[in-house]
């Protein structure tokens, strides 16, 4: 990858941020460590330089040069292994009394503070110790030096710091993997969808995006895209299925129309012959225009415009007012009809396209409903019930019902369009319900629900 | 009847100018909003046809502006066909019908001789009382007779034949009956208004020589009085 694209690729600069973050803590919380170890000991070596100086320069003061050279000898003889350090010299720098060979070369800081190597002590690697001293002037101009051998703090130092460098650098290691190893997952599942989506666009209509498994944001993700996947492609096939059928279907009635247009033309009829197939004739065509309004209506209920035009509806008075406008055409088939309903019921819908869809059941439990039989209208809470004792719709066929056009074998010859399932459930849709089909034992039993 | 279209369908015009013209009305025609506008102020007309979509100003908006300038020409709104059925709005607007294409040249009829007919009938009182020939309908009372006897009539059946006889002599359509008499816009699968003004038929004409309810062939109904009767009728 060239250097600007790693730079763009997401998964490399989540990597680096994640790599930054990690290793700039964990060098924060190294530093803490060296400064309450390190930082802590060489204070206190500090501190017990001081504490002698003080005390050598009180008795220098108690007892004289003399004095204070005999104490610093004593010293000297007390620590065989060389982990003081003495030096008392004259004004010249030249050595009096001390276990240094010389003054040390190094050049003190502000506060008379030096570190140096000893070079002239033996010591069991052979490699010359630290030291940290700290010069002090007596009265009458004599060099005091005083300090400490530092070999064990300078050894703990370097480990530490050792310590520190390998683990800011294994740390920045591990982070950069795992920064990489995490954002690569991420940008992995990103990229899947993101494959789906160009193979989906390509044409392969039936791609899903692959679940993770774990129900995590990604596979939420993936499933809000699959089930919106789903839904257009149920749409795109609708909208197939829809004019494949408007082909098929309104053949036959244009060519009724048709055969009818030319029956005219062809005979001289007589004028009331003539009257009624001219009748015929528009009645065809005014079929052909209900058949479009329908599917228009449809088309209008499904895209949800309608919505906003929702009111508050009683449904149990338009059920009454449907039972109302359809009980005499139940009677005229001596049907027995009958029209419950347990009171008051408040949907928001639209109340028109309410009313449309529970006559359109109405309508089909009359129509299908052999004389003699029974026709009952319930509204009962917020589900509307058509219930006959017609021939029903077997249990295979309860789905295709309500797709467009589609009518069932047996009721081919029956008048209708086979749309009024599919506006039904149009409406049912668009008010956030459903219709389900039930066995009455004998007939069909459809149930309308408003959410 | 002087009637202005605004249409902008060069095929939807021609077909509604004809129909009306036939029928024997005064047909004025404007295909854009500008010019329908201009017309619809300057002259004066009995009802107005107007197309939604239009060029220039839009079907509503030519209906704001009349109502804005006090101009009370009843208007019918035609909407096309895959248009929104938005009868709210174009009510809103000041429409005072509302007929989605395509539409059958009888209904369109019907609804204009009905709107101009609401037009010429306010201002005056509240009617008390319909009648038409030997049928007599009381407002208040609720109560039909007919040469003198009494029918009872369920209050749907009423409205029923309140609405035929508050257009007797024009035809009124199944969609129009649908609309005032059940308050509903909807399509029925089967003809179901036919078989409430059977009913109606039975009690209003069943016992006399002539009957007053007609069937219009392709359109509708008409409640009218024998004399006017003519070759309409095509009705049982």
């Amino acid at each position: 990858m060239k250097p600007r694209r790693l730079l763009k690729s997401a998964t490399f600069r989540l990597a680096l941020i994640y790599m930054l973050l990690f290793g700039g803590s964990v060098a924060v919380l190294l530093g803490f460590l060296y400064w309450a170890t390190v930082g802590v000991l060489s204070e206190q070596v500090d501190e017990t330089i001081q504490a002698d100086i003080k005390g050598l320069a009180e008795q220098y003061e108690r007892r004289g040069t003399p004095g204070i050279a005999a104490i610093i000898g004593e010293r000297v003889r007390n620590d065989p292994g060389g982990r003081t350090v003495y030096l008392l010299t004259d004004p010249l720098r030249r050595p009096l009394v001390g276990n240094l060979s010389g003054w040390p070369t190094v050049f003190p800081d502000e506060d008379g503070w030096i570190t140096f190597e000893l070079v002239d002590r033996d010591t069991p690697d052979g490699k010359p110790h630290p030291a940290r001293a700290r010069r002090f002037v007596l009265q009458g101009g004599l060099n005091l030096l005083v300090g400490r051998e530092v070999r064990e703090l300078e050894r703990i130092r370097r480990m530490i710091v050792n310590a520190m460098v390998w683990g800011i650098g294994i740390t920045l290691a591990l982070a950069f993997a795992g920064g990489i190893a995490m954002s690569r997952s991420t940008a992995r599942r990103i990229e899947t969808i993101n494959q789906t989506s160009r193979d989906i666009m390509s044409g392969d209509l039936d791609r899903r995006i692959p679940s993770g498994g774990t129900g995590d944001e990604f596979d939420q993700l993936a499933d809000s895209l699959n089930d919106m996947l789903d839904r257009i492609q149920g749409l795109m096939e609708g909208l197939r299925h829809v004019s494949d059928n408007i082909a098929h279907d309104l053949r036959t009635p244009l060519t009724r129309l048709r055969g009818r247009l030319e029956d005219l033309d062809n005979h001289a009829l007589d004028g009331e012959e003539r009257t009624r197939r001219i009748d015929a004739a528009v009645a065809e065509a005014d079929g052909l225009l209900a058949i479009f309004n329908a599917l228009l209506r449809i088309t209008q209920i499904e895209a949800g415009v309608q919505r906003d035009k929702f009111t508050t509806v009683d449904l149990s008075e338009v059920v009454r007012d449907v039972a109302e406008l359809y009980e005499p055409v139940a009677q005229a088939k001596s049907l027995v009809f009958t029209s419950l309903s347990d009171g008051e019921s408040a949907v928001t819908g639209d109340r028109d396209l309410l009313f449309q869809a529970i006559a359109n059941l109405a309508d089909n439990a009359i129509k299908y409903t052999p004389d003699g039989g029974s026709v009952t209208l319930q509204s009962s809470g917020k589900s509307v019930t058509v219930a006959d004792t017609g021939p029903g719709v077997p249990d295979v066929a309860r789905e295709d019902v309500f797709r467009r056009f589609h009518r069932l074998e047996a009721s081919r010859n029956a008048p209708g369009s086979g749309l009024g399932l599919s506006l039904v459930k149009a409406v049912a849709q668009l008010h956030g319900g459903d219709i389900r089909l039930e066995d009455n034992r004998p007939g069909l039993r459809a149930v309308l629900t408003i959410a | 009847m002087r009637v202005l279209v605004i249409e902008d369908d060069t095929d939807v015009a021609a077909y509604i100018v004809k129909a009306l013209t036939e029928a024997g009305h005064n047909v004025s025609h404007a295909d854009n909003g500008k010019d329908g506008l201009v017309m619809a102020t300057t002259d004066d007309f009995e009802v107005l046809v107007v197309d939604r979509m239009l060029p220039g100003p839009d079907g509503l908006t030519i209906i704001r502006t009349l109502r804005a300038s006090d101009n009370q020409t009843p208007a019918l709104i035609l909407s096309a066909l895959g248009d929104v059925d938005d009868r709210v709005k174009g009510l809103k607007a000041g429409g005072d019908d509302y007929l989605t294409k395509p539409f059958a040249a009888a209904e369109l009829l019907a609804r204009l001789e009905a709107l101009t007919r609401r037009a010429s009938n306010t201002g005056i009182a509240a009617e008390t009382a319909l009648s038409v020939a030997d049928l007599e309908m009381d407002l208040l009372a609720r109560t039909v007779s007919r040469a003198g006897t009494a029918i009872d009539l369920q209050p749907r059946e009423f409205r029923l034949l309140e609405c035929l006889m508050r257009n007797a002599g024009s035809v009124v359509t199944r969609t129009m009956l649908l609309e005032t008499v059940w308050d509903y816009h909807f399509d029925p699968q089967t003809n179901v208004i036919d078989v409430h003004v059977s009913r109606l038929r039975q009690k209003i004409d069943r016992d006399f020589a002539s009957p007053l309810i007609h069937t219009v062939r392709g359109a509708g109904y008409v409640l009218r009085e024998p004399a006017q009767d003519a070759a309409q009728d095509g009705g049982s």
